[in-house]
């Protein structure tokens, strides 16, 4: 940037504050002010007017390092995108309208000033939805990591008879990791029953009906049996609707119906025990 | 009359599309036997979207005809179109090696359904549930 433009910047820092102070308040449907202590306001905004001053007097391109400071710690304020998109309008709207009322912006120089600005702000912008959506992205696969590592494990119950719990929406990369925990528990637990509680399933279409059958199938080739638990009466309902026939594998409303049959598959009951 | 949308392009809408439809048919009054009716039928629509057309669009409004309530769901994508919509609607008829269970399953699901499919000129399936 040129030196008059940077030094009329510096010079005017506290007006141009106050003025977007001021006009930042006053956007509507952005409450990020209202619990601000003023004082705090204050620090704040002099901070991001720093940060956003802070690469105004390289001579042409701003540099990558300066760029990356500034964002990180924009980033760090914790505003939502938007309004930090609106912080910047905002100010360089402000920075420009001082700059005219100065007489440092004119009508001869004015076309030459739009470009300086533009170089100023658009590194800026672009470099803070960036880190955003960087952000975002990343919240996105450590929770899909979270959703796996909550799925599927085979659970021991009783010799002979293991459990799966379902929970939660089932897709297809689930249901690929049910189908290998499953068959890997059948093998190393030596289960002869497994019981698939779907009581946590909030929706079974024919897509979960048919993994589910498949999976079923595959338990079947490693020589146990599976048996579907934990059916809700309107999952039952629908399973009906769709047409889906589960003929071929027992199923009990819950899972302490499926351990009882469980048990009896394995010649074993549960029975009380009279005290002495 | 109200009305909302979920544009299907990835797995992940799917679920979305269903919440949304769960979430209408419950501030609808429907039962919760009708909700998972209705959400399996939304989920059965805009996973044949994903998989057949790529990509689509669920929308869900309310309806009334003649001070009956209901909840009609759109679906509609832009895709190949099916060549044979009879076939399509027997339990079993499958291109893609699945049960064949979500066309005729959704018919049944319902109270109304409808497909207008064009080779090469997109899907738009139609699908009220009534409350009763
Ligand atoms: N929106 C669509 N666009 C194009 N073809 C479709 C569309 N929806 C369904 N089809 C065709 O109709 C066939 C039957 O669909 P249907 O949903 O009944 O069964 P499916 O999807 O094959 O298996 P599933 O039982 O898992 O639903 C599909 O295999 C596909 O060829
Ligand atoms: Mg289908």
């Amino acid at each position: 940037m040129n030196k008059i433009t940077v030094e009329g910047i510096r010079q005017n820092m506290d007006e141009i504050i106050e003025r977007w102070i001021k006009t930042m308040k006053e956007e509507k449907g952005e409450r990020f002010f209202h619990f601000m202590p003023d004082h705090l306001i204050e620090k704040t905004s002099r901070e991001f007017a720093e940060l956003m001053t802070s690469n105004i007097d390289e001579s042409d391109a701003a540099s990558t390092e300066k760029i990356n400071d500034f964002t990180e710690k924009v980033v760090r304020f914790g505003w939502a995108i938007k309004f930090v998109n609106k912080a910047i309008d905002n100010f360089s709207d402000i920075v420009f309208e001082l700059l005219e009322e100065k007489h440092i912006i004119n009508d001869a120089n004015f076309k030459s000033f739009n470009q300086l600005f533009k170089n100023w702000i658009n590194p800026l912008r672009e470099s803070i939805i960036d880190a955003y959506s960087t952000e975002w992205e990343r919240t996105v696969s450590l929770q899909k990591i979270a959703l796996q590592e909550l799925s599927a494990s085979l659970i021991p119950v009783f010799e002979k008879i293991s459990v799966m719990p379902l929970v939660g929406t089932i897709d297809t990369e689930r249901a690929k990791l049910i189908m290998e925990n499953l068959l890997e528990g059948v093998v190393s637990q030596r289960a002869e029953v497994v019981l698939l509680d779907i009581t946590g399933v909030p929706v079974v279409d024919t897509m979960v009906a048919h993994h589910i059958i498949q999976a079923a199938d595959a338990v079947r080739l490693v020589g146990a049996k599976c048996m579907l638990v934990g059916i809700r009466p309107e999952i039952a309902q629908t399973i009906v609707a769709l047409g889906i026939n589960l003929h071929e594998f027992t199923t009990k409303s819950t899972l302490q119906k499926g351990m009882q049959a469980a048990l009896g598959l394995t010649n074993r009951a549960i029975v009380e025990v009279e005290e002495q | 009359m109200k009305r909302s949308s979920v544009e299907i392009i990835t797995e992940w809408d799917i679920v979305a599309a269903r919440q949304l439809g769960r979430n209408e048919a419950k501030k609808a009054g429907f039962g919760t036997v009708d909700q998972a009716r209705i959400t399996t039928a939304i989920s059965e629509l805009a996973r044949n979207i994903y998989l057949y057309a790529g990509k689509g669009r669920i929308e869900i409004e309310r309806v009334t005809d003649g001070g009956k309530d209901g909840i009609k769901v759109v679906a509609s994508d832009e895709g190949p179109g099916i060549p044979d919509l009879r076939k399509v609607m027997e339990d079993g008829f499958s291109t893609s090696g699945g049960l064949g269970a979500g066309m005729p399953g959704v018919k049944r699901l319902m109270d109304e359904f409808k497909v207008i499919s064009e080779p090469n000129n997109g899907t738009t399936i139609t699908a009220t549930k009534w409350l009763h």
